[in-house]
C-alpha cells in the first residue's frame, strides 16, 4: 500500500516539475504560437541566477539568497526574453519554422555564453537548511525540497490565473490571443501585449530554473533536459490552456511514476511517449479546447 | 532538403534561417583558442601537429573540457622543455560536440587534413567505439584517457584510464572485505559502459556470494530519480554500485540525499563521480560516500604536487584535478616519451617503442603493457571528505596488470 502512496507522491512531484517548466511555454507557445527553443536556456539562466546570488551572499545566508533568487530569476530570464523578442522574434511572427531554427541557434549561443562565463563544469547550488531532508508520514517519504517545488507551482498557478482573469492586462492578453485583429481594432496595443506576454513566459522559465536547481544539475546544457517535456505538457494540455497544462502535467507525472515503478526509467520514458502519440491521435487539439467562433484558426 | 519542400519563396527564407543556425553553431564551436588547422605533415618543418578531440559543447563538455585542459597543459610542458625530437608540438583542438558520429568525422579530419601524428580524445565508450574504426582504417593512433568497461584492445588505441580489473573489481572487493556487503543494488545510465560493467559485476557477485537485489538503468540526461530511490529503499541493500554519468549524476546524488539517505544509512560506491563532478553535486549531498579510481588530487608524492600546482596555476585555483584529467595528462607524456625513444612519429615504431615503457606519473609509476596497450595502474578506493576532495581509504599493493578481457578470472568466462 505504501508503494502506491509513495509513487503517488513521486508522480505529483514529477507533475509539479513538468508544470513548472511548461508554465512559461503556455504563454509564449500556447498564447503567441512562438516555438521558442531557447526556453530551456531561460530555465538555465534562472538556475545560474540562484548560483550567482548564493556565491554573492555566501553560505551563511542561504535562505535569504534562495528567497531572493525567485524574483531575481524571474527578472533575469524575463529580460533575456524581452531582448530575444525585440531582436529576433518580432520579425518572425507567423513563421514558425524560421522561429524554431533561429531560437534553437540562440539557445546554442546562450549555452556557449554560460560556458564562457561560468565554465563548462556544473556548478553547485545548495538548498537552504530548511529544505534539507524530509518527513515520513504513514510510510510515505516526503522530501522538503519536493514539497517546496509543489508549493511554488501552486502559488505561481494561482497568481497567473488571477492575473489572467481579474486584471485588465490579463484580459487584454486573452483578447489578443483569441482574436488578434479584433483586439487590435478595439484599441488594444497588441505589440505591447506581445512583449508583456513574452516577458512573463520567459520569466516563469527562470522561476523553474530556481526550482530544479534543488533537484538536478546546474550547468550550461540543463535546458536540453527539460525542453521536450515542457513542449509535451503544453501540447497535451491544449494550446494556451492553463487548466489543460495542469491536467496534462499531472497525467504525465503519474504515468511516468507508475510505469517506471513497474518497469524501468527507460521504458517509462518510451511508454509515456507512446501514450502521448496515441492520445494525440484521438484528440489532436489536446485535453482542453477553447471554444471559439472566429474564422481564424 | 526540407527547404525545397516548401516551394521557392518560403524555401529561400527557410534556407536563410538554416544558414543563420549553422553560422551560430560554427561560431559556438570555433571559439577555442587553438583550433587553427595545420595542413602540414607531422614531421615537416619545426612543429609536430597533434590532435585533441573532446566534447567542448553540449552535455559531455562538463567532463571533457577539463581533460582537454590537462592535455594542453602536458603539451605546454613538453614544448617548454624543448619539444619532441627537437620540434614543438602544435595542438589542433576539435570539438566532438557530445555526438558520436561527429567524433568519427572529426577524427578523420584530424588524420587526413591536419595530418596529426597522434590524437588524444574521447570520454564515453560510445565515442570511443565510434572513433575506433576510423583509427584502425587509417592506421593512426588514439590515446583514450578514461576508465571504461574493458573487453576491447584495438592495436591503434592506447588506453590510459583503468580497465575493469583495475577499478570495478577492486571496488567490489572493497565492498566485500571492508564493508562486509552481502546484498548490492546496481544503478546506472542506460548505455554501453554501465550495461557491460554490470554484466561483469553480476558474474563477479555470483562467484563471491554477493546477492544482486536490483538493477536499474535510466536514460542519459535523466533528471528524475525518485522512483529509482524508492526501489532501492524497498530492496534495502547493504550498498549501491553506481555507474550514472553526466548531469544525471548530480540529480541522483541530490535526490538521494533529499530522500534522507546518507553514507551511514546506505553506502554508495561510484566509478563515475570524481573530484570535478563533486563540485557540481554539492559536497553535503555526497560526503562520506565511496568512489573507485586510480588517482585523486590528494594522492601523495612530489610528482603529483607538481602536477596539481601546474594545473591550478594555468587554469585557476578553484579548479581540481581528478582521475580522467590525470590520465589525459599522462597520455600526452607517454606518447612523447615513446616518440623520443623511437626517434620518429611513425605509428608502428611508436607502438613498438611503447612496449614496457614506464613513466613517473602523478598517480605513481605507470607501465605500458605491450600486449594490450593498456597501462599498469594502482587501484585506489576513496572516501569523500567534507571539503570535496577524496581520501584514499584502501589501495592495491602495487600497480595492477591490465586485463581488459578478464582472462585471468575464472568467473569471467563467457562474458
Amino acid at each position: 500500500m505504501d508503494v502506491i502512496f509513495n509513487q503517488l507522491f513521486v508522480g505529483l512531484s514529477i507533475a509539479s516539475i513538468l508544470l513548472l517548466v511548461a508554465l512559461g511555454l503556455t504563454f509564449t507557445f500556447g498564447q503567441m504560437n512562438v516555438i521558442n527553443m531557447a526556453h530551456g536556456e531561460f530555465i538555465m539562466a534562472g538556475a545560474y541566477t540562484t548560483y550567482v546570488l548564493q556565491t554573492a551572499f555566501g553560505t551563511g545566508l542561504l535562505t535569504l539568497s534562495f528567497g531572493l533568487a525567485l524574483p531575481a530569476a524571474f527578472l533575469v530570464a524575463g529580460t533575456l526574453g524581452l531582448i530575444l523578442e525585440f531582436l529576433v522574434i518580432r520579425r518572425l511572427y507567423g513563421r514558425p519554422l524560421d522561429t524554431l531554427l533561429v531560437t534553437w541557434g540562440v539557445g546554442l549561443m546562450l549555452q556557449q555564453l554560460a560556458r564562457d562565463i561560468f565554465g563548462a563544469q556544473n556548478v553547485s547550488v545548495s538548498a537552504p537548511g530548511v529544505l534539507n531532508g524530509g518527513m515520513e508520514i504513514a510510510g510515505v517519504s516526503l522530501s522538503y525540497s519536493r514539497l517546496f517545488i509543489i508549493a511554488i507551482v501552486a502559488l505561481v498557478v494561482v497568481v497567473i490565473a488571477s492575473y489572467m482573469k481579474r486584471t485588465p492586462a490579463g484580459r487584454r492578453m486573452r483578447a489578443v490571443m483569441q482574436n488578434r485583429s479584433l483586439a487590435s481594432v478595439s484599441g488594444v496595443r497588441t505589440r505591447r501585449v506581445d512583449r508583456t506576454t513574452f516577458f512573463i513566459g520567459s520569466g516563469l522559465a527562470g522561476v523553474a530554473g530556481v526550482g530544479i536547481s534543488l533537484l538536478g544539475a546546474v550547468g550550461p546544457t540543463i535546458g536540453l533536459n527539460y525542453i521536450i517535456d515542457a513542449f509535451l505538457v503544453v501540447i497535451v494540455g491544449g494550446l494556451g490552456q492553463l487548466r489543460g497544462a495542469i491536467l496534462a502535467a499531472i497525467a504525465l507525472g503519474m504515468a511516468n511514476s507508475f510505469i517506471e515503478y513497474g518497469t524501468t526509467a527507460s521504458v517509462a520514458k518510451a511508454g509515456v511517449f507512446l501514450l502521448i502519440v496515441l492520445f494525440l491521435q484521438w484528440r489532436p487539439q489536446g485535453l482542453v479546447v477553447q471554444a471559439r467562433r472566429g474564422l481564424a484558426s | 532538403m526540407i527547404c525545397r519542400i516548401l516551394g521557392p519563396r518560403a524555401g529561400r527564407r527557410c534556407l536563410a534561417a538554416v544558414g543563420v543556425v549553422l553560422a551560430v553553431a560554427v561560431a559556438g564551436c570555433g571559439s577555442d583558442d587553438s583550433s587553427t588547422s595545420a595542413s602540414t605533415s607531422p614531421d615537416s618543418g619545426d612543429t609536430i601537429a597533434v590532435g585533441v578531440l573532446h566534447s567542448l559543447s553540449s552535455f559531455m563538455a562538463i567532463s571533457e573540457v577539463s581533460v582537454k585542459d590537462a592535455e594542453l597543459l602536458a603539451i605546454d610542458e613538453i614544448n617548454a622543455a624543448g619539444g619532441v625530437l627537437g620540434k614543438q608540438l602544435k595542438p589542433v583542438v576539435e570539438d566532438g560536440q557530445s555526438d558520436w558520429p561527429t567524433f568519427a568525422e572529426k577524427a578523420q579530419k584530424l588524420i587526413s587534413e591536419d595530418k596529426v601524428a597522434v590524437t588524444f580524445g574521447g570520454w564515453t565508450s560510445a565515442s570511443r567505439k565510434a572513433m575506433l574504426p576510423v583509427f584502425e582504417r587509417n592506421k593512426a593512433l588514439l590515446y583514450y584517457p578514461v576508465q571504461y568497461e574493458g573487453l576491447e584492445a584495438s592495436p591503434y588505441i592506447f588506453y590510459t584510464g583503468a580497465t575493469t580489473n583495475q577499478q570495478i573489481i577492486p571496488g567490489l572487493e572493497f565492498l566485500k572485505e571492508e564493508l562486509k556487503v552481502k546484498t548490492l543494488f546496481l544503478v546506472g545510465s542506460d548505455y554501453v559502459f554501465p550495461r557491460t560493467a554490470n554484466k561483469e559485476i553480476k558474474a563477479w557477485a555470483k562467484a563471491n556470494d554477493m546477492k544482486i537485489v536490483g538493477e536499474e538503468y535510466s536514460p542519459l540526461g535523466n533528471t528524475e530519480y525518485a522512483t529509482t530511490i524508492n526501489k532501492v529503499k524497498k530492496a534495502n541493500p547493504d550498498a549501491v554500485f553506481q555507474t550514472i554519468n553526466g548531469d544525471s549524476n548530480v540529480a541522483f546524488w541530490k535526490q538521494f540525499s533529499n530522500a534522507g539517505l546518507d553514507a551511514k544509512k546506505l553506502p554508495v560506491i561510484s566509478v563515475s563521480t570524481a573530484e570535478d563532478e563533486v563540485r557540481g553535486v554539492g559536497i553535503k549531498n555526497i560526503v562520506g560516500q565511496y568512489v573507485a579510481w586510480n588517482y585523486y588530487q590528494t594522492t601523495p608524492g612530489e610528482r603529483n604536487a607538481k602536477f596539481v600546482k601546474a594545473y591550478k596555476a594555468k587554469y585557476g585555483s578553484d579548479r581540481v584535478t581528478d582521475d580522467p584529467i590525470e590520465a589525459g595528462y599522462v597520455a600526452v607524456h607517454l606518447w612523447a616519451k615513446a616518440v623520443e625513444k623511437a626517434g620518429t612519429t611513425d605509428v608502428e615504431k611508436v607502438k613498438q617503442a611503447s612496449k614496457g615503457l614506464t613513466y613517473d606519473a602523478p598517480e605513481g609509476k605507470v607501465t605500458v603493457d605491450g600486449s594490450n596497450q593498456h597501462i599498469y595502474k594502482t587501484a585506489r578506493i576513496g572516501k569523500l571528505r567534507p571539503d570535496g576532495l577524496i581520501d584514499t581509504v584502501s589501495e592495491s599493493d602495487e600497480p595492477i596488470k591490465p586485463d581488459p578481457f578478464l582472462k585471468t578470472y575464472d568467473w569471467a568466462e563467457g562474458l
